[in-house]
């Protein structure tokens, strides 16, 4: 029980280091690769509270697609860094201002949890109990039944993330020449090849 | 609770042990060799000559959105393993809301193919 809340402790206050270096560090790469550890320690907070499921999906999706995405956007930037310090006190109030909003919906979110009917408790009770079966079929249970239309919601949502990503970025090159297996093959001796009658000395 | 917990135990004395030997291996040269640097030691080495230009060089585009689809799919996957293991418990309905789910990405994954956005050129 010492042993948990030491790692408890620690775990979150790697989080909470990396998450202050993520907005602090001056080189973007450094900034995603922080973002990285407060990941790892996100999904070690995670199995601390016995979501096991949610920390490994944190650990292959978040560290192993996000964050792999944030680098990509980072190197494809063409970030000069003393151009990016220049907007700072023109961005900051509206900066701000989003992160107090953020904050105080969080407040709003703990209180709420934390007051009248719907405690922790309250929650758990409609669900599976935790302890009786493992998470990953505690969540199966309800997730495709009980919530059918939040998860088919979600289907939506990668369907035009996935549209958006194609419509966005994706742009013919003309004057590429790509290969297109089938027309090369399909090719006949009569269209690849024609016999010439050369005169001699004429050339062709 | 416990019981998992414990079970993740061997991950965390991993994760000390490695944390252990960095410290040590970090901290032991530096303490121990000997350290005399200058500013021709400290800069990066290319090829003999002064380094032309940021390593950071910018990448194409195309590399998100292989990134972007590669996120879409690696979600879809994240959401079948609950429902493979709970697919006993919630029947045939549950059974034909991850068909729809899976219907929609596969329109999705039509579009692509269609659009040639699987194809590098």
């Amino acid at each position: 029980m010492i042993l948990q809340a030491l790692a408890f402790y620690v775990f979150a206050a790697i989080t909470v280091a990396s998450a202050a270096m993520v907005v602090t560090s001056r080189n973007p790469v450094y900034s995603v690769l922080f973002l990285i550890l407060a990941f790892f320690n996100a999904a070690a907070l995670f199995l601390l509270i016995g979501a096991e499921f949610i920390a490994m999906i944190l650990v292959i999706v978040y560290v192993g697609a996000v964050a792999v995405l944030f680098l990509f956007v980072v190197m494809m930037l063409d970030i000069n860094l003393t151009e990016l310090r220049e907007g700072f006190l023109e961005y900051f109030p509206v900066g701000a201002l989003i992160g107090a909003v953020l904050f105080a919906e969080l407040l709003l979110g703990v209180g709420i949890i934390g007051s009248g009917s719907t405690t922790v408790a309250a929650l758990n009770a409609h669900g599976p109990h935790v302890a009786a079966i493992d998470n990953t079929r505690a969540i199966g249970r309800v997730l495709y039944t009980q919530y059918f239309y939040l998860f088919q919601v979600a289907g939506l949502v990668l369907l035009v993330a996935m549209i958006g990503a194609i419509v966005l970025t994706l742009r013919s090159r003309p004057g590429v020449r790509r290969q297109r297996a089938g027309e090369q093959i399909n090719r006949t001796k009569e269209q690849a090849i024609s016999v010439v009658k050369v005169p001699t000395r004429g050339g062709v | 609770m416990e019981a998992l917990l414990r079970e993740y135990l061997p991950i965390l004395i991993f994760l000390g042990l490695a944390f252990g030997l960095v410290c040590a291996m970090l901290g032991g040269s530096y303490l121990i060799a000997r350290q005399n640097p200058n500013s021709e030691k400290l800069s990066p080495f290319e090829c003999g000559f002064a380094p032309f230009d940021d390593a950071r060089g910018q990448f194409d585009v195309r590399f998100y959105l292989v990134a972007i689809l590669f996120i879409i799919f690696d979600l879809e996957v994240a959401f079948l393993f609950p429902w493979a293991v709970a697919l006993g418990d919630i029947g045939l309905f549950g059974f034909w809301s991850m068909m729809l789910f899976l219907g929609v990405l596969t329109v999705g994954f039509i579009y692509e193919w269609r659009k040639g956005a699987l194809e590098w050129e």
